[in-house]
């Protein structure tokens, strides 16, 4: 107990020092915050008629990006389970960075269904037992649940990582049903958010099979990019080389992902162009435009330009050892995750709706800023773990008796 | 006929009657009704008396712990309605009368539209503006009619935005489109709190009060029907319609979604609804589809009826067909 006291004690103090940039970052930050907020508070005095969505195009920006967080946070597990279930022990500092993304990165997906709201006051309303929980009916009501109990479960893991070395017991080795439950969390995440998509028979365009797995392979990809990236930030900051074996574990998996997804996207192409069904009509709008409208057509081509580039980079060995260039790879790779999840897969899925309307969305300002806000808040808390977590991870605070 | 056996088994119980509410709340709210009693009781004097009252400030709180309307008891759901009616007044100074009528015993509601009358006038359209209390600005519309070349009842080479000083030309039908009201409703299983659900006379109805706006509902549903309110409704006073049901065209807030309810206003007091009045051709045909004599079932049993993308396995209760 006292150790824990201890702790929480060095935590903070951690987290109040720090050099002049580690404070300019957090101001800029803060200040993202604050236009997020400046917005949001517009959105919830005149409604949601800040934004551009419709009755035709219902759920836009806050929905993809909740998608794409949701997957970030789902993969960013993956060393955890690499370094339980496969002994590498020499990943291991780092799955601890990846569970510090995991959490910011839940906690911004669930920001992003909060601010999607159009009455955030009523949310007790979801409560179960308290207010009416349409479980296991409702896929939204199983998407609140995975997002909290994730949220917990990376709660508690970094903690718990961060304690244990904090005592001086080295990086522990968890439990194997802690990778269990990893490797639970990281399917069913991405699982649920795909089915809150393909569940409707209203929206031929997600309603198919592939979207789980496709999201799986996303998830695969933008993921480990966000690590490889955040461990060379972070090892950088510090003076510290970076894991060169996490990160060439990641390098893998991405490289795998990155094709298979691909893979993916042209499987589902093909259904949609050899047949030309009506899941073909919102594929039609997307990839070549629709009775004059177009407006996500040369979003769609360029992220899938940026996938080509990122799989020739990462493909082949000599140019992915360079670091600079690999890491170019992943900025690619989360671009085009990205573009892919709000303009090539959510708006489209409403456009035509289902009464044969072509309506067209682009996010307002107002969204933009109120996502920025939301992404600062999940940068915040990352920062400030990782200020906590290196010391402690790299045996400069200690518990000491 | 496969679509008479649906409604008795999907219909959910109308609402448990709980004789003890407050402790009710106390039990099922926890400490948030605690605080709620505590809150309203310390500030308005009782939440008894606030209902007779009834200040902005007691109402908000009222509002804010009002439950979903299949869980109110019948006091309750009056005293929700005391608030609705002052905010009403407060809010466009109009004196609304809010209904409660249930369903009534026997009676499914079922309608059916004749295509080779409709001439797309969209008088249907206003009419239903008007009755059900959209909000004019932004513009608000239950019913969507669209303009179809002859040969093809393709929803997407359908026209959504066709002049209605032209109509009706003559080669085009016009095909008014609205909700159905599916016995298998993917709204209803789409809603994460429940405030949208199958009433035992077919109609599917939202509790305002409880929605929380996350459109799922509207994502789910293949014919377009669910309207969400992104800013304030805007109503001119002087057409505000007073005579409103609790389910159905009583004023509604920004951030809620809401959808055509056969006017549950005037349906469940034997009366037609606003569109069906409207119609200058008579096109539209609204009746009780458990009654044998009734007109609907006349036209279902001896006009070559279709429902529009049966294969989404909704199971309408809105039938076209030509003559």
């Amino acid at each position: 107990m006292r150790a824990f006291g201890s702790f929480c004690f060095d935590c903070i103090k951690l987290a109040l020092r720090g050099r002049w940039y580690y404070w300019l970052w957090l101001a800029v930050l803060l200040a993202g915050i604050g236009v997020g907020a400046r917005y949001y508070g517009g959105q919830l005095v005149e409604g949601m008629v800040v934004t551009h969505l419709s009755d035709q195009v219902n759920w836009g920006l806050y929905i993809a990006n909740f998608i794409f967080m949701g997957g970030i946070a789902a993969a960013s597990i993956v060393l955890v389970i690499a370094a339980i279930l496969y002994q590498r022990e020499d990943v291991s500092q780092a799955a601890l960075m990846g569970v510090a993304v995991a959490l910011s990165a839940v906690i911004m997906s669930s920001l992003y269904i909060l601010v999607d709201l159009g009455r955030p006051d009523r949310l007790w309303h979801m409560i179960p037992f308290i207010g009416r929980y349409n479980f296991p009916y409702s896929l939204l009501s199983w998407d609140a649940l995975v997002l909290n109990v994730y949220l917990l479960f990376t709660l508690w893991l970094t903690g718990a990582l961060l304690f244990k070395n904090y005592r001086g017991q080295g990086v522990p080795i968890m439990r194997r049903w802690v990778g269990i439950a990893a490797i639970v969390f990281v399917i069913g995440m991405v699982t649920v958010e795909a089915f809150l998509l393909s569940g409707y028979e209203a929206r031929p365009f997600w309603n198919t099979a592939v979207l789980a797995p496709r999201f799986l392979a996303a998830a695969f990809v933008s993921g480990p990019a966000v690590i490889i990236l955040v461990l060379q930030v972070v090892g950088w900051f510090e003076k510290q080389r970076a894991a060169a074996p996490a990160i060439d574990l990641l390098a893998t998996i991405m490289q795998a992902a990155l094709l298979f997804n691909l893979f993916l996207v042209g499987v589902e192409m093909f259904t949609h162009f050899y047949t030309q069904g009506e899941h073909a009509i919102s594929a039609n709008y997307l990839y070549f435009g629709l009775k004059g409208f177009g407006r996500l057509v040369p979003w769609i081509w360029v992220a899938h330009g940026l996938g080509v580039a990122a799989v020739c980079l990462v493909l082949v060995r000599a140019l992915r050892q360079r670091r600079i260039l690999l890491n170019i790879a992943c900025l690619l790779a989360i671009t085009e995750i990205w573009i892919e999840k709000t303009m090539g897969l959510v708006i489209p899925g409403f456009i035509p709706t289902s009464m044969g309307e072509v309506f067209e969305y682009m996010p307002a300002d107002a969204e933009i800023f109120i996502s920025v806000g939301v992404l600062s808040i999940g940068l915040l808390v990352f920062t400030v773990l990782a200020k906590i977590a290196l010391p402690i991870v790299l045996g400069r605070v200690r518990y000491s008796t | 006929m496969k679509w008479l056996g649906f409604w008795k088994t999907r219909s959910k119980p109308r609402r448990k009657e709980r004789l003890l509410s407050r402790r009710s709340l106390l039990r099922r709210g926890g400490w948030l009704g605690s605080l709620g009693m505590l809150l309203g009781g310390g500030l308005a004097g009782g939440a008894r008396a606030a209902t007779d009252e009834g200040s902005a400030f007691s109402d908000s709180i009222g509002d804010f712990f009002q439950k979903q309307y299949q869980e109110m008891t019948k006091e309750e759901i009056q005293e929700a309605i005391g608030r609705i009616e002052r905010k009403a007044k407060r809010r466009y100074d109009v004196d609304i009368k809010v209904g409660d009528a249930p369903p009534l015993p026997g009676v499914v509601f079922g309608f059916a539209l004749n295509l080779s009358r409709c001439t797309g006038v969209r008088e249907c359209v206003e009419a239903c503006v008007q009755e059900n209390n959209l909000s004019r600005s932004p513009q608000v519309q239950y019913i969507r009619v669209v303009e179809l070349k002859k040969g093809s009842l393709d929803l997407h080479e359908s026209n959504h935005y066709y002049d209605t000083e032209k109509v009706p030309l003559p080669d085009k039908i016009y095909m008014p489109m609205q909700c159905v009201q599916c016995n298998n409703p993917p709204c209803v299983k789409a809603c994460p709190v429940d405030a949208t659900w199958l009433e035992p006379d077919g109609i599917v109805v939202t509790d305002y009060d409880w929605c929380i706006g996350t459109r799922a509902c509207m994502a789910a549903c293949p014919y377009s029907a669910r309207r969400f309110n992104w800013a304030d409704p805007v109503i001119p006073k002087d057409e505000i319609n007073t005579d409103t049901h609790f389910l159905g065209n009583r004023p509604r807030e920004r951030g809620v979604v809401e959808k055509c309810t056969n006017c549950i206003q005037r349906s469940r007091n034997g009366r037609n609804p606003a569109c069906v009045e409207a119609c200058p051709t008579g096109a539209r045909v609204f009746g009780n589809l458990l009654d044998p004599a009734s007109e609907i079932r006349y036209v279902l049993d001896n006009k070559r009826v279709f429902r529009l993308k049966e294969e989404a396995g909704c199971d309408p209760k809105f039938w076209y067909y030509f003559d």
